[in-house]
């Protein structure tokens, strides 16, 4: 199906002004998911309450939670839900720690984590080590951002029976490198290493079977993939043992407390089986799109600079991002420009605040920070078109001169203020 | 026009947006990232008042106006923070939002706006852009109490035209009730009063905990009787009264104030309101809102402080610095300050006080 499923999205009266491309931030409901979400919200009943509205209410999530492990390939015992990518991050990374030092016995045991993980993993990893003593080490990637397997065989070789994690992410956020997650899985796997994989950008876009990853965890979201926000679940082997992060009234056997979100559970299953049963379609669609949109940029723009691996190839790449430097530009400007011509991209990384920060990932990836400082995201979803890419490669050129314009004068601005080493150069 | 309206989250700067976007304008929010503070997880996220940033943002919504974040943050601790702390070390006493108008709103945001296809940039400050057939000419604001022209005497003559200062023809008391009536939520916000990087308002602590303390003692000039202790020279400022706790009374019963410090020898001198009565000053870094005065001298308003009335004086510019020569004295005023000259409203433009002569100079003991 190469033609886009806009049925199936719920209209947004913006949609036909805008171009919406920053579906790595958050992808529009699927039209089905809603009228899963608005249904189960019409049913009363606590899912761990023992009368019939209870149970009634119950069957909802325990139908969800059997929907997502047939779709993933594994049990229905294996699906922790939570509030969203970020909690089950956080659930993966420092519960399976605790467990592992619990059972290795052993005070500061090392965590491996790439480089380019997302924050909700990458700032659980620093909390232990600065909280909990774990000696973590941080994989490097080459400069396509993919990670250094035998760095990491290397290690787990070598101090196994030290190691409390590994976590490597299935594909990255900004620059859409896929990492060989199945390789470093097995190894560990084989070494009795608990391996967790946050697989939120990459469900949808790769194939995913989890029966064929021996993975400890892996983490997925709602939102990511048309759900709605605030559900997502990460995957536990039953066999791998975690502490809980929450403690509560037990749910989830034990490891996460707090009631079900029947309706947004009910809806995220929905959607997770969507992206699963249409993985193969949806890539090819927006394979379609990347390489034209790529391929525009290029030739509008010939100093543009397609950071990450080639676009085209969804074994190394996800189909879905194109992400790109744009020397002399800096990438706030020129995502302001993009907005008020009316599409939506991302700079590929933002915070609370709004302020840009320079990317860790493109800096693990050899980028220097002032190039990494004039970096666009631009990520396709189903709804995308072909007339959404031309869009951006019409609006591209005047936004990136324009930008470029203010680029050299908040540079000159620094070499003509006095007193100023450069040092403080943006 | 396409308008930057600067939005700091208080009432002023809501009211100004939202009459840039009653005059028809393409107005586009920014809330500036100036002073960094550390957040609970220990990385640099944003700025020091998250409400206002927040505040900021709603009023944007409210206008239905685009709003960005602008982080100016390095250049703020350069241009700004790294000057006032020099600036205090050197025993002079410097006025932060002057430099940040001059370095950072009217010109490092304007530079930015301008390059990015902007017309002008909108502040919330009280103070008017007059169009005379020579260019626009900077103003006092028709609010006496509010007018903040003095802190804007930094804009160069010919960014005026990129700048626009809705509120200068309007009283506080009205800007408050149009923002209730416009239904934004910063209609009943307090008003800042405090550095922006220091918001208990503890200057003297902020200054002992950045630079370090170096105690001495404070000495009555009168006497020669030392009368108490400080943390600094840098933390008292001429014509300091309060905050000094001195434990021996003045021989007259009289409350006295810092006339003089000496950095080398560590010791604040205090005594009567007289010694600080300043008839004349000089200042350099002069910056000029008009045509620049000559060697000759003309009729001005001096104003050296935020909220001064302004002195009549006479100013001229001899070889950069400008001599201001007072008709009648300004009582406590430290170098360091700014002086503001006007000519009836209009701003002439500013420096900043490098020596003063006063009317009887404290005797050091």
């Amino acid at each position: 199906m190469s033609t886009p499923e806009s049925t199936d999205v719920v209209g947004d009266p913006l949609a036909s002004r805008r171009v919406f491309l920053d579906h790595a931030a958050t992808t529009p409901m699927l039209q089905q998911a809603r009228e899963a979400w608005i249904a189960a919200s019409a049913i009363t009943g606590n899912p761990s309450s023992l009368h019939a509205a209870g149970r009634s209410t119950r069957r909802i999530v325990e139908e969800a939670r059997e929907s997502i492990a047939d779709d993933l390939g594994t049990r229905p015992s294996a699906v922790i839900f939570t509030s969203g990518g970020t909690e089950a991050d956080n659930l993966a990374v420092k519960g399976l720690f605790w467990a592992r030092r619990a059972r290795l016995g052993i005070a500061a045991p090392a965590v491996i984590a790439s480089a380019i993980e997302h924050h909700a993993v990458m700032d659980p990893v620093e909390w232990l080590g600065k909280h909990e003593g774990a000696d973590v080490v941080w994989a490097a990637v080459d400069t396509t951002g993919r990670v250094n397997v035998d760095f990491i065989a290397d290690f787990i070789d070598r101090h196994a029976s030290k190691t409390a994690l590994v976590t490597v992410m299935w594909a990255n956020n900004e620059v859409g490198t896929v990492q060989p997650v199945h390789a470093i899985a097995r190894m560990c796997k084989d070494a009795g290493v608990p391996f967790h994989t946050d697989a939120v950008q990459a469900l949808g876009q790769l194939p995913m079977d989890l029966s064929q990853l021996p993975a400890a965890a892996v983490t997925i979201s709602g939102h990511k993939i048309g759900g709605p926000f605030g559900v997502g679940a990460l995957i536990v082997d039953p066999h791998e043992s975690i502490v809980p992060v929450s403690h509560g009234g037990g749910q989830e056997r034990d490891v996460r407390s707090g009631t079900f979100d029947a309706p947004a559970i009910a809806a995220f299953a929905v959607a997770v089986q969507h992206a699963v049963a249409q993985q193969r379609v949806h890539a090819e669609h927006l394979a379609a799109l990347q390489t034209m949109l790529a391929e525009g940029i290029r030739e509008v723009v010939p100093d543009a600079i397609i950071n990450g691996p080639d676009p085209g190839n969804a074994t190394t790449r996800l189909p879905g991002n194109v992400h790109v430097s744009i020397p002399g530009a800096e990438g706030d400007a020129l995502l302001m420009l993009l907005d008020a011509a009316g599409v939506d991209c991302s700079t590929g990384s933002a915070c609370t605040a709004g302020i840009p920060e320079p990317s860790h990932v493109l800096v693990a990836m050899g980028v220097d920070e002032r190039t990494s400082r004039s970096s666009l995201r631009f990520s396709l979803g189903r709804d995308s078109t072909s007339a959404d890419v031309r869009a951006v490669i019409d609006a591209l050129p005047p936004a990136v001169e324009r930008a470029r314009r203010a680029g050299s004068v908040s540079s000159q601005r620094v070499l003509d203020s006095p007193g100023r080493a450069g040092s403080g150069a943006r | 026009m396409r308008v930057v309206a600067a939005l700091s989250g208080g009432v002023d700067s809501s009211v100004a947006a939202a009459r840039m976007v009653d005059a028809g304008h393409e107005v586009v929010g920014i809330h500036l990232a100036l002073a960094r503070a550390e957040s609970t997880s220990g990385r640099s996220r944003g700025c020091c008042t998250i409400d206002d940033a927040r505040d900021a943002r709603r009023v944007a919504d409210a206008l239905g106006i685009p709003f960005y974040v602008w982080d100016f943050s390095a250049e703020f601790a350069e241009e700004v923070m790294a000057d006032f702390l020099a600036e205090y070390e050197d025993n002079r006493t410097p006025n932060p939002c002057l430099r940040c108008n001059e370095h950072i709103k009217f010109r490092a945001v304007l530079d930015r706006a301008l390059a990015l296809d902007f017309d002008a940039v909108a502040t919330g400050h009280y103070a008017s852009i007059v169009n005379a057939a020579a260019g626009p000419e900077l103003h006092r604001a028709v609010d006496p109490d509010k007018d903040q022209s003095y802190v804007l005497a930094v804009i160069e003559r010919e960014l005026l035209q990129h700048c626009l200062f809705p509120l200068g023809d309007s009283v506080k008391a009205d800007v408050r009730a149009e923002a209730q009536a416009r239904g934004l939520r910063t209609a009943s916000k307090p008003d800042s009063h405090d550095i922006c990087f220091i918001p208990d308002g503890d200057t003297p602590g902020f200054l002992a905990r950045t630079i370090g303390e170096k105690p001495g003692n404070i000495v009555d000039v009168g006497t020669g009787q030392t009368v108490g202790q400080h943390r600094g020279t840098f933390t008292v400022t001429i014509g300091q009264r309060r905050g000094l706790d001195l434990r021996i009374p003045g021989e007259d019963g009289q409350a006295r104030y810092v006339v003089d410090v000496n950095p080398s020898t560590d010791t604040v001198y205090v005594g009567s309101p007289e010694l600080l009565d300043v008839i004349a000053m000089d200042a350099d870094h002069v910056i000029w809102c008009a045509d620049p005065l000559d060697e000759e001298w003309s009729e001005v308003t001096a104003q050296v402080r935020a909220h001064h009335a302004g002195s009549p004086a006479r100013a001229r510019l001899v070889e950069g610095r400008l001599s201001v020569e007072l008709r009648e004295p300004i009582r406590g005023l430290a170098t360091g300050q700014s002086v503001a000259v006007y000519r009836g409203t209009q701003v002439l433009g500013s420096g900043r006080i490098l020596s003063t002569v006063r009317a009887s100079a404290p005797a050091r003991t």
